[in-house]
């Protein structure tokens, strides 16, 4: 496969005649591509100032922010930072960060593993009451989140788990999120299953299979899973809100709001710097995992 | 290294289809045994339950002394060969070929050494750092044997290994699997082998014995000759040889002891090689001759049937003629010389069937052979 994408353009280069059209041709659809780039980078530029400007902003004073739109700072300056750091609490924004850190590791970890876990058992195996139980967990998908906000309020209260991170992750490992099972199960049946039988044949067990040769085949869309759990648990507001009361247990999400709250003359360079530094670990770990990410999407990109 | 046992084994499944109605069969110790059929006839359902890969509804299969039902497909001694090579992707070929040695926790140098001698047998050592994807059909075929015989497993199960490749590296991979077959026989670890394959040629030309299966039933296991010149019913006779066989109802007289074969209206005298091998009475027939055995004759000559011509394949060495008789339409394969490369479409001809090659069956798209004699 790899071979015959990387033979397409070679052939498509050596086909093109040597002729005197051959250029003419080409000046009109260069510059439709000028124009269809032009039209993009605009429209790109569009959608990104926001976060180009807050950026920007994040490094003002607190007077030149509502003085001008535009994003490039006058007079840079790192005081947003420092003081946005310390914050208005006994403690500084690193615990919130640590706080989140506490949420998402365990989180994303056990989406992963149980979200693989279950898609693997509904993609391969055949049990009684599949299609039941399938059904219903297709069901939740269709169910709105705020329904059972309450129900499970009560339940964790029972617990003892209120103010505590265990209501923010303990669900998801027990695949909570349907989205996610759906999604490796569509990207599992997508694999053919000759090579878990190859493996079974090779001895591997059931769990074997699993580990050695189904996740590492799973791994793009294993680490979209893991993606979407941490931008979303990074940017989840009111899970924390309902369940963490005491400010030592507040994550970045939380944390930010605190800055509005409690200062009556807002200091929006403060919250600004570090709406910057909350926003830093999803755009770094997109970047670094784009690539796997957008594979994982694209459902069905194995080699058939 | 352990023969094989199928004691009428069934399967049924999930669905409520019954794929395999009671099947028997026997591969012995280092015998080479294809199994052959047309698409849908449960080659590949046989060959799975012999693995593991599905479950077996009825019967029991044996390997050696064991009864491998309930086993799991690694502990029943086999090594499976898969249509799409079905290598592990995201492991180079070394890991691909170790990975069952390393899952059993064998130690590392003896790991090493049975890649090398096996990488070695398959010509694959530049091939060891690749991943599959970075390998041609051919090399991944190689990779995916190599991977069967690094264990050294007592049966070898092979389902349409050579289907994906072209014409011309099937038939070297061809000779190449009879070739590993011989040298394990020969180096005195003898590998008993099950191959699957819809591919008569491959069939053929590799199995010490073939077993023709059709609809989830045993038609015939004969060795390759045995096959050809006796098949057991129509259905073998027709599946088996190139171009096939020719099948057409008959009615069967005798004059004298002469066999008398009326077709379309017209009534042929088989004077040798025919009568003493006849094993039902007379009445109606299925006529079995291969085109090879069809003698071109003059039209209208004695012992003979008279068709017209309705196309001619002209094949350098042969000609293939297509001949209508009536409504049946029969093919002879006549040596291509000035008189045979000259007829047309429209022309007359005779054929006249070789008593001794003739078969006949009783009717039916499965009448047995009723022309094998009494032995
Ligand atoms: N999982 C299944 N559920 C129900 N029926 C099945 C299943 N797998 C196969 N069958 C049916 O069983 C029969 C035998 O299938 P099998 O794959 O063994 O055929 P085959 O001889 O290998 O054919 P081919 O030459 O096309 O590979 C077919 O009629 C098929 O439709
Ligand atoms: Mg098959």
């Amino acid at each position: 496969m790899v071979d015959a994408t990387d033979m397409v353009p070679a052939t498509a280069a050596s086909r093109e005649p040597a002729t005197m059209l051959a250029p003419k041709k080409k000046r009109p659809s260069r510059a439709g591509a000028i124009v269809r780039y032009g039209l993009l980078i605009v429209v790109g530029l569009v959608m990104i100032y926001p976060l180009l400007w807050l950026i920007g902003a994040s490094f003002k004073t607190n007077q030149e922010i509502f003085s001008t739109p535009w994003f490039w700072p006058q007079n840079p300056t790192f005081q947003g930072y420092i003081d946005g750091w310390q914050t208005s609490t006994p403690y500084t924004f690193g615990r919130f960060f640590f706080n989140s850190l506490c949420i998402v590791v365990p989180k994303v970890i056990g989406t992963a593993v149980s979200s693989t876990l279950v898609a693997y058992g509904f993609a391969r195996f055949d049990f009684p009451g599949k299609k039941l139980l399938f059904g219903v967990l297709i069901a939740t998908l269709l169910l709105p989140d705020v329904v059972t906000r309450i129900p499970q309020y009560l339940l964790f209260r029972e617990l003892g788990w209120l103010d505590t991170f265990l209501p923010l992750f303990v669900p998801q490992w027990f695949a909570w999120e349907a989205f996610f099972v759906f999604m490796l199960i569509q990207f599992l049946r997508a694999i053919p299953r000759e090579m878990e039988e190859a493996a079974r044949v090779d001895g591997a067990n059931t769990m074997q299979t699993l580990i050695f040769i189904v996740v590492p085949m799973l791994k793009p869309a294993i680490i979209s899973v893991c993606l979407f759990q941490f931008m979303w648990t990074m940017n989840d507001f009111l899970g924390p809100l309902i369940y963490i009361s005491s400010v030592e247990n507040y994550p970045i999400s939380l944390a930010l709001r605190l800055a509005i709250d409690t200062t009556e003359a807002f200091n929006w360079n403060e919250i600004l710097a570090m709406t910057v530094l909350a926003l830093t670990p999803s755009l770094v770990v997109f970047f670094i995992a784009q690539k796997y990410f957008i594979e994982g999407i694209a459902t069905g990109g194995v080699k058939g | 290294m352990a023969e094989l046992q199928l004691r009428s084994v069934e399967k049924t499944y999930g669905n409520g289809y019954k794929a395999v109605h009671g099947i028997d069969l026997d591969v012995e110790e280092g015998e080479f045994m294809v199994l052959v059929g047309p698409s849908g006839c449960a080659k590949s359902t046989t060959l799975r339950m012999i693995a593991g890969l599905e479950t077996i509804t009825g019967g029991e299969v044996r390997i050696g002394d064991t009864v491998v039902n309930d086993l799991v497909p690694g502990k029943r001694g086999i090594a499976m060969v898969f249509q799409n090579y079905a290598l592990y992707p995201h492991m180079k070929v070394t890991k691909n070929l170790s990975f069952g040695l390393r899952l059993k926790g064998v130690a590392k140098p003896r790991i090493a050494a049975a890649t090398d001698e096996v990488s070695g047998i398959l010509e694959i050592e530049q091939l060891l750092d690749r991943l599959p994807k970075q390998l041609s059909g051919g090399q991944a075929q190689r990779v995916a044997l190599g991977r069967a015989l690094i264990k050294s497993p007592d049966v070898f199960l092979f389902d349409e290994p050579l289907s994906n490749l072209d014409a011309k590296l099937r038939a070297s991979m061809r000779v190449r699997i009879t070739d590993l077959h011989k040298r394990l026989r020969d180096e005195g670890r003898p590998a008993t082998v099950v191959y699957v394959t819809h591919d008569q040629v491959e069939a053929m030309t590799m199995g010490d014995r073939i077993c023709v299966m059709k609809d989830g039933r045993i038609m015939q296991v004969a060795d390759p000759q045995t096959l050809y010149a006796r098949p057991a019913n129509a259905f073998v006779a027709g599946f088996i040889g190139m171009p096939e066989m020719n099948l057409v109802d008959a009615v069967l007289t005798r004059d004298g002891g002469v066999p008398q074969l009326t077709v379309a209206g017209q009534t042929v005298a088989v004077r040798d090689g025919l009568a003493g091998r006849i094993t039902a009475a007379d009445g109606p027939v299925r006529l079995g001759i291969r085109p090879q055995h069809l003698d071109v004759v003059d039209p209208d000559a004695a012992d003979a049937f008279t068709g017209e011509i309705t196309t001619t394949e002209f094949l350098g060495h042969e000609v293939n003629l297509h001949v209508r008789l009536g409504g049946e339409p029969l093919v002879a394969v006549t040596p291509a010389d000035d008189t045979t490369t000259a007829l047309g479409r429209g022309d007359r001809v005779g054929l006249k069937p070789r008593g001794a090659k003739v078969h006949l069956f009783a009717p039916g798209d499965e009448g047995e052979n009723i022309s094998l004699g009494t032995h």
